[in-house]
């Protein structure tokens, strides 16, 4: 079960400069740890105390994880996880 | 109403829409029917209006603002050009902090309403025009900074206003989406709803950028607006400007309705719960936000060429 993660500009030392990762895991928590077994250090980045950071929003298929399980959230053969820093947004 | 004693007075009161032709497209029509709530027709063509009036009246009944105040705002746009018509009308000095990436359309106006603008690096995107418009702030203590990230009369102006027009016009709505931008629509709307029709599903487009707005955004100063609370949200969309421009650009294909890039992610939502309410066999009336015209964009290039064209342009530009 091969799984997309884009990974945001300043994890990518841990990704050895990739912007894109395969990953496996039936949910979210697997699917970190076994990106911690390929990129170590990277687990630490993303999560504390064992919930996401606060600044760290991860979308599957587009859609925010705190608001589908959170680290619970289900994954499945050919979804996509983008991990990105939380921004102000633009027009405001 | 169609008349009013001055412009501050107009604010609000904005139409609600029915968008036949892209409820279709979807494979609804009559069961499933998604609506626009046209922000556009506000005094300075957007929804910011609403809390930037709620905010400066705030001001003044907490005593901050006095004729002859100078307001401070980060903003990056709309709330600046709401907050410099208000601030012309009411005898205030308007400074805002804004991008240096923003497009220039955004200037003009600005500078028409006679405001004063401090550009920002690009590179921090808008949490780099609030860290400086803070900075800016304690150097002034004299200056009132309304800070809509933070200022409850934001989600206020949604909560007494946005919110309670939609649901008289369209007493069978399910679903609301907006942006998520300050979080104040979204946060505004949902409160009344909770309290008044709980069983609507608040949703949220956010944008997202291309990789040089993040780019140097360190994981542990990122922003999550004060305003910002989890629980008055249902669902949270990523919309990339690629989704955002193609459906821009079938509002103004198919309903006519020429609006700016974020509305388009906001459609994106929009379509997405209409066409997971069609699979499930589920009735659904959608709300949502036209937060602004196209006008102000159209120097991005987001609405010529091709789509591949368009994303690329919008690479880097703080679109939303």
């Amino acid at each position: 079960m091969a799984i997309e993660v884009r990974i945001p500009t300043i994890l990518r030392t841990y990704t050895g400069g990739e912007k894109a990762v395969a990953a496996e895991g039936a949910n979210l928590a697997a699917l970190i740890d076994d990106l911690e077994s390929n990129h170590p250090g990277i687990k630490e980045r993303l999560i504390e105390n064992g919930d996401l950071r606060r600044f760290v929003n991860v979308y599957v298929n587009d859609e925010d994880v705190r608001f589908i399980g959170g680290l619970e959230a289900t994954l499945g053969d050919g979804d996509q996880v983008v991990v990105l820093p939380a921004v102000a947004g633009g027009a405001r | 109403m169609a008349r009013f004693d001055n412009l501050l007075e107009s604010v609000g009161g904005t139409p609600l829409v029915g968008l036949p032709r892209l409820s279709e497209s979807v494979g609804g029509g009559t069961d499933v029917r998604i609506w626009a709530k046209l922000e556009d027709r506000n005094p300075t063509g957007s929804i910011k209006d609403r809390p930037a009036l709620r905010m400066i009246e705030q001001a003044e009944k907490d005593g901050l603002l006095r004729p002859g105040c100078t307001i401070l705002e980060p903003t990056s746009g709309n709330t600046g050009i709401s907050l410099a018509m208000a601030a012309k009308l009411k005898g205030y000095r308007l400074v805002c902090v804004m991008p240096e990436n923003t497009s220039e359309e955004r200037r003009q106006l600005l500078n028409m309403w006679g405001a004063e603008i401090y550009s920002s690096p690009a590179a921090g995107g808008s949490n780099e025009a609030v860290r400086v418009a803070k900075g800016m702030a304690a150097e002034h203590p004299d200056w009132v900074m309304l800070y809509q990230y933070g200022n409850p009369a934001n989600a206020l102006a949604h909560e007494e206003g946005t919110a309670p027009e939609i649901l008289a016009d369209l007493p069978s709505i399910t679903h609301f989406v907006a942006g998520l931008g300050t979080t104040g629509t979204l946060m505004g709307v949902s409160r009344y709803f909770r309290a008044a029709k709980p069983d609507v599903r608040i949703v949220a487009a956010e944008p997202r950028y291309g990789e040089l707005v993040y780019g140097l955004r360190n994981l542990d100063e990122g922003f999550v607006p004060e305003l910002y609370d989890e629980t008055l949200i249902d669902s949270r969309f990523s919309v990339g400007p690629r989704d955002a421009v193609r459906r821009v650009r079938e509002l103004l294909e198919l309903e006519g309705i020429f609006a700016g890039i974020s509305t388009g992610a906001i459609l994106h939502a929009a379509l997405g719960q209409a066409a997971k309410a069609v699979k499930a066999g589920e009735t659904a009336d959608i709300a949502f936000v036209v937060a602004d015209g196209g006008w102000k964009y159209l120097s991005t290039g987001a609405y010529e060429g091709t789509i591949d064209e368009a994303e690329d342009r919008l690479e880097g530009q703080l679109w939303a």
